[in-house]
């Protein structure tokens, strides 16, 4: 057991113990997050107003350049390519988004009403994928979409039975196609939508679903009274967890996706690697984080309303 | 005999193996306040619910106003419930929260609109129609709960331990408020509290219950004189129990004797009681007088003062007598009276007394 | 009363087949007989045998687990002292940038983050020299600094459920903040902590872009091998390699949670116990 030695702290251990500590704590991990992520955040706004050239590496400032070109921003607008890229992502990621909703609801509202022996389990049903390689799960459906798949040639059977001879198919046209991309995107993000939204029902209070009830409103109505107006901070939780990754999602639109109408994250990379114009690709990031700032500014204001409530 | 307004029917309710509640009958009275009396586990929460419709009774049948509610859910039962949380929506105003009921039954909106101001003028609370739950008091909310459950004017309204949660000042001011809300509007209530202050001062008559059963059912003076059992007996108010023996009985009194009071004592006669019959004696502290002077009277007792406490209006005693036990006396501080003329202080030699009729007579 | 949500469970259902479907009909044609992966050509073991005498397959897994080992070590460490600092240290200087800078890398696609890095290492050896070839520490770097905001995030919410009282008692009986924080704080959200190590862990070994982008010759990961061969098409030695990690990782997961649901049971069995004691 140390002697307690309060007054015979030297003048190292004072300052350590007020302040030193405290600093080293915060500024540890502040500055690693500096030089790693804030600066290189700050290298694309700077690269997306330089100009390419054909050096190594590719891009130049001042001298023949202009400081700041602006070209790369205006062909956003002008080119056809990117407004149809991030039309696509956003219509694939909302759709997305909308069917991991009204999937994932239901999911997270039933595991709050099962028994707790059952509960343990399924959670853990639910987390496993998401700790098993993404890569791989968008590959698992790679295999069911393929066109000699049984799950394709299953669906292709049901089609053919409901349609008429004319517009019978071989095969379903699963792959490489936005539809593809959307429930892939909801395979692979649905846990995302799920545990916020558990997270969020588990917390209610049974008893107003009860007091409702002793006021005349029947199960349905309940859940429209009371149990959804209570569960939108999950929902924009979910939602935004869910939406704002997958516009920038970049796997599986490459794997899975229609290479005619890319999406915003294959452009990046694709500008940035195969046609080596960082400006360029720069720009759309930057546009890309833009159009981002609205939903990601809604994501963080309600994460730190229910940190406070929580307390 | 009428009908009576709610009639409780053998009504049993078991948990897997663990049985709440055990061939609970009674009768309820149309505008009564009725009490449920009793201790954590008694089953008094349990026979709530099963009126309220969220748990149905395993065995027995509940009836409200002629009719059979065995399998009539919770929301087409013109029954509504204070809960003991108060359970307000929190993110409806406390007019919309008082109005929410009102959904379900064929009026106007104007006619709502009467109706739920009609209601927070009956607990006072208008200027604050348009609070959410979180920006008004306690005792506020609480008075939300009640013009809830009160809006869509129910047969009968369940309070579920309603003053538990308020402090000693707001629980007068409540108990007073709520049985001149009950006078005004007529509903019947039923309250289940384990407060026995409570039950007493706002029920017409209780229901004591314990381990699921009914132990005894009257009005506040019934069960408080005259509880039917060792278990009523201690469970409400305060009481020394004893031994006895009864020796003989006659027309109107009977002979007791009790070992601890050092001999025999003259009791008011019950019917049933046999010479040689092993009874209890109860004694409330109220009924014991205490003086330094040796009073006439049938039941007189010797002992000596081993702890007081003054309140100040009133004073406790506990008494050792010879045989070593310790009885409670209460005493009101009648006279005034200082330090040397008081009228028993620590140590002092005392006799007790207590009139016949105060003698209860236990036979469980 | 009791309400069986029926519909409730029929989506439930629908919802796990949904979720499994397609991972056990990978695990069932991994045993497929035939090369073309979705037609059955009988039963066979023979893409496990070529797995595992596969010198690319192991060398890009130790490389993998390496680079997760140390990574997910790293941002452990700096994830829990950042989710403490934002948790204790109410206000200090630059505290909003702070917030923002352990927020944003969650929800930030990842092409950006992967192409932000890549530039920041280029210009660093046109300016400085280092690095001068890409592989196994800037993307340990680059995983360091993506995976320390997940633990930031799971440190930081249990410090704010975590008891004060205790910390105050132990500096009130003469510990040090920083004895504090490794007498009492620590232990108690090592759960917290170790639950952070292990999802750094997992987004390491898992990640795919970043690692694309930071990477270089010779250094091929797990995923980054999966990733070329999956591109050009789905292939049976994929579906084997693929079955292995669902069944390491199941029983991994499974047993974390037997672990957790045993040490519950017996934390509220030694509750009851005192409990009763006390009667």
């Amino acid at each position: 057991m140390k002697a307690r030695s309060t007054s015979h702290d030297g003048r190292f251990a004072r300052w350590f113990n007020r302040t030193g500590w405290a600093q080293l704590v915060i500024g540890l991990p502040y500055i690693w997050l500096v030089l790693l992520f804030l600066i290189p955040f700050l290298i694309v706004l700077a690269m997306s107003v330089a100009t390419r050239t054909p050096t190594a590496p590719p891009f130049g400032y001042g001298g023949e350049n202009p400081v700041i070109n602006l070209t790369g921003y205006a062909r956003l607008f002008t080119d056809d390519l990117y407004i149809r890229a991030f039309t696509t992502s956003v219509t694939n990621a909302a759709g997305a988004t909308v069917l991991c909703l009204l999937l994932g609801f239901p999911m997270a509202l039933a595991l709050t009403r099962v028994s707790t022996s059952w509960r343990q389990i399924l959670l853990m049903l639910v987390i496993l994928p998401f700790w098993t390689s993404f890569l791989l799960r968008v590959y698992a459906w790679m295999g069911l979409m393929g066109s000699n798949s049984w799950f394709n040639r299953m669906l292709t059977g049901w089609y053919n039975a409901v349609v008429p001879e004319e517009w019978a198919l071989r095969a379903l046209p699963l792959m490489h196609s936005n539809f593809a991309v959307v429930l892939v995107t909801v395979y692979t993000y649905l846990p995302f939508m799920i545990l916020p939204l558990y997270a969020n029902l588990e917390r209610l209070d049974p008893v107003l679903d009860e007091a409702a009830m002793d006021l005349g409103s029947r199960p349905l109505r309940v859940f429209w009274d009371i149990t959804l107006p209570q569960s939108i901070p999950g929902i924009i939780a979910g939602g935004l967890l869910v939406f704002i990754p997958a516009a920038g999602e970049l796997v599986i639109p490459t794997l899975v996706g229609d290479a005619g109408s890319p999406m915003i994250g294959r452009v990046i990379a694709d500008e940035f690697s195969s046609a080596r114009d960082w400006p360029m690709a720069s720009s759309v990031a930057v546009a890309l984080l833009v159009l981002m700032v609205g939903p990601m500014m809604i994501y963080s204001h309600y994460q730190s309303r229910s940190d406070g409530g929580a307390r | 005999m009428p009908d009576p307004f709610i009639r409780i029917e053998g009504v049993s309710k078991s948990f897997g193996t663990f049985q709440a509640v055990r061939d609970v009958s009674l009768t309820v009275a149309r505008g009564e306040i009725f009490a449920l009396l009793g201790g954590s586990g008694c089953g008094k929460t349990t026979l709530l619910r099963m009126l309220a419709g969220f748990e149905d009774p395993t065995e027995g049948r509940i009836f409200l106003d002629g009719q059979d509610m065995t399998g009539v859910p919770p929301w087409e039962r013109p029954v509504h419930m204070m809960f003991q949380s108060y359970a307000l929506f929190p993110h409806m105003t406390v007019e919309r929260n008082v109005g929410y009921g009102l959904k379900h039954d064929a009026m106007t909106r104007a006619q709502r609109a009467d109706r739920v101001r009609e209601m927070l003028d009956l607990v006072q609370l208008i200027p604050f129609a348009h609070r959410k739950p979180h920006q008004i008091s306690g005792g506020q909310r609480q008075r939300v709960a009640l013009a809830r459950a009160l809006a869509r004017q129910p047969k009968l309204l369940l309070l579920d331990e309603p003053l538990a949660a308020l402090d000693k000042k707001l629980r007068e001011q409540t108990q007073f408020e709520l049985m001149s809300i009950q006078e005004r509007t007529g509903v019947t209530f039923i309250v289940v509290t384990h407060d026995q202050e409570e039950a007493m001062t706002l029920a017409d008559r209780i229901a004591v219950m314990d381990k699921g059963q009914v132990k005894q059912i009257g009005p506040p003076t019934e069960v408080y004189e005259y509880p039917n059992s060792r278990f009523v007996a201690g469970f409400i108010g305060s009481i020394t129990t004893f031994d006895a023996v009864v020796q003989s009985v006659s027309a109107d009194t009977a002979q007791v004797d009790v070992p601890a009071l050092g001999g025999r004592i003259t009791a008011r006669a019950m019917p049933g009681l046999t010479a040689g019959q092993s009874v209890t004696l109860a004694l409330r502290p109220e009924k014991l007088a205490i003086s330094r002077h040796r009073p006439e009277g049938a039941n007189v007792i010797a002992g000596v003062v081993k702890d007081l406490a003054y309140f100040g209006k009133d004073s406790l005693y506990r008494v050792t007598l010879p045989s070593g036990q310790l009885v409670a006396v209460h005493a009101v501080n009648a006279r005034r009276a200082g330090a040397a003329d008081r009228v028993a202080d620590w140590e002092d030699a005392v006799w007790l007394s207590f009139d016949p009729t105060s003698a209860i007579l236990l036979v469980d | 009363m009791n309400r069986r949500p029926v519909f409730l469970i029929t989506v439930l259902c629908f919802g796990f087949a949904f979720f499994y479907i397609p991972i056990l009909s990978m695990m069932v044609y991994s045993f497929n007989g035939s090369r073309l992966a979705t037609v059955w050509g009988g039963f066979s073991t023979k893409w496990y045998v070529s797995l595992f005498s596969n010198k690319q397959v192991g060398a890009a897994l130790i490389l993998s687990l390496q680079i997760a080992l140390l990574s997910a070590t790293v941002a452990t460490i700096l994830g829990t002292m950042s989710g403490i600092a934002l948790a204790r240290f109410r206000k200090f200087r630059g505290r909003t940038l702070f917030s923002g800078l352990v927020t944003a890398p969650l929800i930030m696609p990842e092409v950006i983050t992967g192409i932000s890095s890549l530039m920041l290492f280029i210009l660093m050896a046109e300016w400085i020299g280092w690095p001068g070839q890409r592989g196994f520490t800037t993307i340990t770097l680059a995983h360091i600094t993506f995976s320390m905001v997940f633990v930031t995030t799971v440190v930081h919410s249990r410090m704010v459920q975590a008891d004060r009282a205790i910390e105050e008692a132990a500096m009130d009986l003469g510990s040090r903040p920083w004895q504090v924080m490794f007498d009492v704080t620590l232990p108690v959200i090592s759960p917290a902590i170790l639950s952070g190590w292990l999802l750094a862990f997992t987004i390491s070994l898992d990640d795919v872009v970043i690692t694309s982008f930071t990477t270089g010759p010779g250094n091929t990961t797990l995923p980054l091998l999966i990733w070329s061969k999956v591109k050009l098409g789905v292939t049976p030695d994929i579906n084997a390699l693929a079955t292995l990690t669902v069944i390491v990782v199941g029983t991994g997961v499974a047993l974390a949670g037997f672990i957790l649901n045993r040490a519950e049971k017996r934390r509220e069995a030694d509750r009851r116990l005192a409990y009763r004691a006390n009667d």
